[in-house]
């Protein structure tokens, strides 16, 4: 088990590095032009003094070291200092976003609590309201609560967030005036009243997002239910007169949940990645909508450490997901 | 002069502006929404609208334009002109000077010593300073005393109001940036997100691309402004969801450029919780007519260039006839309501400097087919016209954008009904306005027929935006294809007549030369097809008072007069 | 990252389903009862793919979907692209069943329109992603070389984020594609490819999974000693045994592109606004969702239809290919 994690661990920072490269080499081909935004008042020559202060004038693989070092060498110092006071970065250049010249850890930290906040939540609501639909689903396969389930996860997966997003919005913020329709990032919660403020403005993106979570995880937990529910255990275990509900929530659950638990933590890292669409329809000001606002911009350092900071958390969770089963399940063996 | 007397009527204006017997801080929080979120606020660190206008909160200049596009003193005692003595004669020269006892956010005091820092900012070679444009011709920047900048110039400039005037050239604090000069002016992070300004609010707390939190300048000038104790400047989102959050569930007070179809708009107006506000400058959706070759067969360093003229428009009936088969007013209707107006001029604004042109303003297909026939274009059978072998087919190129994609439709249909071919193409913005010499589809390089896009001047002055279309401006392969006579337009008396504007000063005169050269590019030539002239619609809360909206300048400028109505 | 990733299957999972699943093809199971006439395997499937009502359903009005997409311009002969200025902003009436839009164009033609490009998207990426999944997974659970490096490969492209991929490709390949096939079919392709390369990896790693225990299984042993080539093998026993995870796969990836699609027209990724999709249309409608209600449900409803009845097919198909669960 832990050789297998040591080289799992080995082999994924020659995959950083690899995809780090990938990243940027997809970025530095992409077109556009970080200066687009910029008014056509703005004379071309003024534009072009501008690219080189941002860098642009480099060649492309100088750039990608001084990328790297910064990633991997200087912002870690920088989180170091922060924690303990020291100053190890001190007087170092650190990743500057090229829209708000402004170090891009800095912003990225600054989102990570909003996207927390929401898409955790909604993480969370979903896995609970989908087990207990799963296991019902299957334990009454074909029933009606089972074509319900079915159905209401279908819509889940069917109906895309930019459409129920505005329409909850129009029925809940426009007609009916119960939640803001924005979302309110300055919002601190100190009291009770600060906090049903807070609630009321993630009621809606929460459901949203967790109706998708919900329909995702439910399918799995019910597939993984039927499987476990015909094998022979679940016989023999029945036959020596266990109940039924011995049988179903403690013999039947804990082996289903096996894969369903790998399957929720490999859906973390899209917490952190955020809900790009629902975010930008409820204007919270998460990753996700600071991903697709630098995109539009041409931001190639924010899009790049953003999206290097998600394949290092898919990377990381997938290998946590293969530990967590080999633990959980004594039939996996590692070698 | 006229100046001066937009100046006076706009000095009462201010003077009379509601005071609604308002104490400093009295009304509370006010809040804004942008659909475009600020990322930085240093408008010489960034020219986007959302930074500058965001800045403005907090930044001011020596003098802004009001809404009618006259010169308001803000730092300033006055504003220098020929008159006062504060220009020089031979026009190389502006003399500026303070109002007495001003104060920055931080209590220290507002010298000359700043603005000339202001200008050494900028005018840093390696700074990257967008708005180096401001300062474009300036010599040097000199305190004579504390209280009196003078500004000189490397030759006379009839319009010296460049550096130091309107929301894109404020004055900074010499000792907060004293040390991000030049390459390190990215590095000051603290500066460029929090800078200490003379603007009646200061930052509390700036999340860039998100929110800004601030209250009011306890040093403001003016004692009993601002009205409100805070201020929330939300950035991000979408027109229509920033509109929905003034006029329709009244979260907001005020939101910026709402650019929705009108019946969009009328319907959150409707909701009695905002009104929207319109107002026009120069920003001008038109056509431009290539007059070069843009055929792919041509080599890469001779395509689009004058080495080739165009095979069919430069035929002027051709152009003409496009013109007069376009019906502007529809166009106006369906892609702006309230925030646009038919227009054949390419300066349509200030009213002294803009021509009575109006004849492309009918739509006439009978009148257009008939001068095509005239001038041996025959129909053929698929109904497109033809002459010598040449089919009168056009490729029509714009950004990616609903409402331009819906203009090029149109058009589409009007042109196939005089005999013209049009296929239709559009670019992602971010390409097409992206200046990228290796693309081939910016809208510099013009591989296309004809291209649609909008544009405008900065300030009231119109001189710099019509030199733009002389012949050395052409894009070309030898200047990396930079320039800014997109076109290719090419007459030796317009580049007379505009070297002829550059040396005169006399208001009056000024203005007949730049009609002259407006029509010289749109009536008597059609090189350029003018559509629409865009206005600005924003809204705000039927509580918020005191909005004035001004397209010459920040929307936000005269934010210290905002208060917030007694009964509601 | 809102997609739906269907499924995100890992590969001790796989190995595992692999494991409990049972052969399906093979008469070596030998689980023909005597008293029983032999019936054909497909007649199984069918008859359990009939017992699920929901799959029934869904796979009647998906056919009737596209019928109605490909078929419709026959009957209904409005131009999409015809502008009527006199008609604008219109309700549905006998001329124009649905309405018409802000130019006065028939919301219906520009329906069908946009279904045919939504369903040839859904179905072509669909295509390209279950045959790259479908290759990468035999090859890297058949042979056990190429296997780790198939399998990084395979995490390098999950980590990989979509919308830079896209605006890539958009600039390397768009002027060459143009140039062959013309605008709209360049950025059909383009899409296609977008959508088809960003997708493939769940189908990969069920399908290693899959071959993974079925190279184990004796009757691969028994055909191994008679001398059956690799290819032989591959096409012969194998990938036989694999179509069932594919199947269902295919249906899912059907959904998943057409959301993908619609997901990236609201971004202003995907189609340009004057070529109608579903999503295009029903990212138009959002402003007017108050003043015309219509024009944002009729995209809405065809596209979570459309995404609805493929997915309870692919369930149906599931739960037929699945041997355990037939018959009961």
């Amino acid at each position: 088990m832990l050789t297998f994690t040591i080289r799992r661990l080995a082999l994924a920072v020659p995959t950083l590095v690899f995809i780090a490269l990938v990243i940027f080499l997809l970025l530095e081909l992409a077109p556009g032009d970080p200066m687009a935004q910029v008014p056509l008042t703005v004379p071309p020559e003024v534009k072009e003094k501008m690219r080189l202060a941002l860098g642009l004038g480099e060649p492309m693989h100088v750039r990608f070291w001084k990328w790297i070092v910064q990633f991997y060498w200087i912002e870690p110092q920088v989180l170091i200092d922060h924690i303990f006071g020291t100053q190890f970065a001190e007087g170092k250049l650190r990743m500057i976003s090229w829209q708000t010249r402004s170090p891009v850890m800095d912003i990225v930290a600054q989102r990570i609590p909003q996207t927390l906040w929401v898409v955790g939540t909604a993480y969370v609501v979903g896995i609970l309201i989908a087990i207990p639909i799963g296991i019902y689903s299957a334990y009454r396969q074909y029933s009606w609560f089972d074509q319900l389930g079915t159905f209401v996860s279908m819509v889940g997966f069917s109906v895309p967030p930019f459409f129920s997003g505005v329409l909850v919005i129009v029925i809940f913020s426009v007609n009916l005036g119960w939640f803001p329709s924005i979302y309110d990032t300055t919002l601190q919660v100190v009291d009770w009243d600060s906090f049903v403020r807070q609630l009321q403005q993630m009621i809606m993106p929460v459901m949203v997002l967790a109706l998708q979570i919900t329909a995702q995880i439910s399918r799995f937990m019910r597939s993984s239910m039927l499987d476990n529910l015909n094998q022979d255990y679940v016989r023999t275990a029945r036959a020596k007169g266990l109940g039924e509900y011995t049988v179903v929530m403690l013999h039947v659950l804990r082996n289903s949940m096996i894969p369903v638990v790998t399957v929720i933590a490999l859906g973390v890292p899209a917490i952190f990645g955020g809900a790009i669409i629902t975010e930008q329809v409820f204007k919270v000001n998460g990753i996700g909508h600071l991903l697709i606002g630098a995109i539009q911009a041409n931001d190639l350092p924010m899009v790049q450490t953003l999206a290097f900071i998600f394949a290092i958390l898919i990377v990381l969770f997938n290998l946590i997901a293969d530990v967590l089963y080999g633990i959980l399940d004594p039939r996996i063996r590692y070698d | 002069m006229k100046i001066k007397t937009l100046l006076m009527g706009a000095l009462a204006s201010t003077a009379l502006a509601p005071m609604a017997m308002a104490e400093r801080g009295s009304d509370g929080n006010v809040s804004i929404i942008y659909w475009q979120a600020p990322s930085i606020l240093n408008p010489y660190l960034s020219a986007g609208t959302k930074d500058v206008e965001s800045s403005s909160l907090v930044l001011e200049p020596l003098g802004r334009y009001d809404e009618t596009g006259a010169l308001v003193p803000f730092l300033a005692t006055e504003i220098p002109t020929l008159e006062n003595g504060g220009v020089s004669e031979d026009l190389t020269t502006i003399t500026w000077k303070l109002k007495p006892d001003l104060l920055w956010s931080d209590g220290t005091a507002v010298t000359s010593a700043d603005v000339v820092f202001t200008a050494e900012y900028c005018m840093h070679p390696e700074g990257g300073c967008a708005q180096a444009a401001k300062f474009e011709g300036v010599s040097k920047v000199e305190a004579l005393d504390d209280m009196t900048v003078k500004v000189t110039f490397v030759e006379p400039k009839p319009n010296p109001y460049g550096p130091f005037m309107g929301a894109q050239s404020p004055i900074i604090q010499a000792a907060q940036f004293a040390d991000c000069l030049g390459p390190k002016a990215p590095e000051c992070t603290e500066a460029n997100f929090n800078p200490i300004g003379t603007g009646p609010f200061v930052v509390d707390e700036f999340k860039p691309n998100d929110v800004i939190t601030m209250s009011a300048n306890q040093n403001y000038r003016d004692p009993d402004k601002p009205a409100f104790a805070t201020l929330t400047f939300k950035g991000g989102g979408d027109a229509t969801a920033a509109g929905r959050a003034v006029m329709e569930t009244g979260e907001y007070d005020y939101a910026w450029n709402l650019q929705l179809a009108p019946e969009v708009i009328s319907k959150m107006a409707e909701a009695g919780k905002g009104t929207p506000v319109s107002a026009f400058g120069t920003l001008v959706e038109r056509i431009e007519i290539n007059m070069t070759d843009p055929s792919p067969d041509l080599p890469d360093d001779e395509r689009a260039t004058a080495k080739h003229p165009h095979p069919i428009l430069s035929d002027r009936a051709v152009r003409e006839a496009l013109s007069m088969a376009i019906d502007r007013d529809l166009l106006v209707e369906i892609g702006y309501g309230q925030a646009g107006r038919a227009t054949c001029n390419m300066v349509p604004a200030p009213a002294m400097y803009a021509s009575d042109n109006t004849d492309c303003l009918k739509q006439d297909i009978a009148a257009a087919n008939q001068m095509l026939d005239d001038a041996g274009w025959v129909k053929g059978a698929d109904g497109i016209r033809t002459k010598d072998g040449m089919r009168l087919s056009l490729l029509y190129q714009t950004s990616t954008n609903a409402v331009r994609q819906d203009f090029q439709a149109l058009i589409k249909q009007w042109w196939s009904e005089i005999g013209v071919e049009t296929e239709l193409r559009n670019i992602s913005g971010s390409v097409f306005f992206g200046g990228d010499p290796g693309s081939p589809d910016t809208f510099q390089k013009f591989y296309a027929d004809v291209e649609m896009y909008a544009n405008n001047f900065d300030g009231t002055d119109p001189e710099n935006y019509l030199a733009q279309r002389t012949c050395d401006k052409m894009p070309r392969p030898e200047s990396q294809w930079q320039g800014e006579n997109i076109n290719r337009f090419c007459d030796p008396a317009y580049d007379e007549l505009i070297a002829e504007l550059g040396r005169t000063g006399e208001m009056e005169k000024r203005s007949e030369i730049a009609k002259k050269l407006n029509d010289m590019l749109t009536k008597d030539s059609y090189s350029i097809l003018p559509l629409v002239d865009r206005g600005r619609v924003s809204a705000h809360s039927n509580s918020l008072g005191g909005v004035i909206l001004n397209v010459w300048d920040s929307e936000l400028w005269n934010v210290a007069d905002w208060y917030r109505l007694e009964d509601s | 990252m809102t997609e739906p990733r269907h499924d995100p299957v890992k590969d001790p999972i796989d190995t595992v389903a692999a494991i409990v699943a049972h052969d399906h093809t093979t008469p070596l199971g030998g689980d023909a009862q005597p008293d029983r006439p032999p019936r054909s395997q497909w007649l199984d499937v069918w008859d359990q793919f009939k017992s699920h009502k929901g799959a029934l359903c869904g796979g009647i009005i998906f056919i009737l979907i596209v019928a109605g997409v490909f078929l419709g311009p026959l009957f209904w002969s409005i131009d999409p692209t015809h502008i009527d200025i006199r008609a604008r902003n219109q309700g549905p009436s006998l001329t124009h069943p649905f309405g018409t839009d802000q130019l006065g164009r028939d919301i219906m033609a520009r329906m069908m329109a946009g279904g045919q490009t939504s369903v040839s998207v859904g179905i072509a990426a669909m295509a390209l992603a279950l045959f790259l999944g479908s290759f990468v997974g035999v090859v890297a659970g058949f042979f056990r070389r190429m296997d780790g490096l198939l399998m990084r490969m395979t995490d390098l492209f999950l980590a990989l984020p979509l919308l830079p991929l896209l605006l890539v490709m958009m600039l390397l390949f768009r002027e060459p594609l143009n140039a062959a096939f013309g605008p709209e079919q360049g950025i059909f392709i383009l899409i296609v490819c977008a959508i088809g390369i960003t997708s493939w990896m769940p189908t990969a790693r069920i399908v290693r999974g899959d071959v993974l225990a079925l190279k184990e299984r004796e009757f691969v042993l028994a055909a191994r000693s008679i001398g059956t080539t690799n290819s032989k093998m591959i096409t012969r026993h194998i990938l036989p045994n694999v179509l069932s995870p594919i199947m269902v796969s295919a249906t899912l990836g059907i959904a998943n592109a057409i959301i993908t699609e619609s997901a990236l027209s609201f971004l202003g990724l995907g189609f340009p606004p004057d070529f109608p999709t579903w999503g295009r249309l029903l990212f138009d409608g959002t402003d007017y969702l108050q003043q015309y209600p219509e024009r944002v449900i009729w995209p809405g409803v065809a596209i979570s239809l459309t995404v609805l009845s493929v997915n309870y097919l692919g369930d149906g198909l599931r739960d037929a290919l699945d041997p355990r669960i037939r018959g009961r």
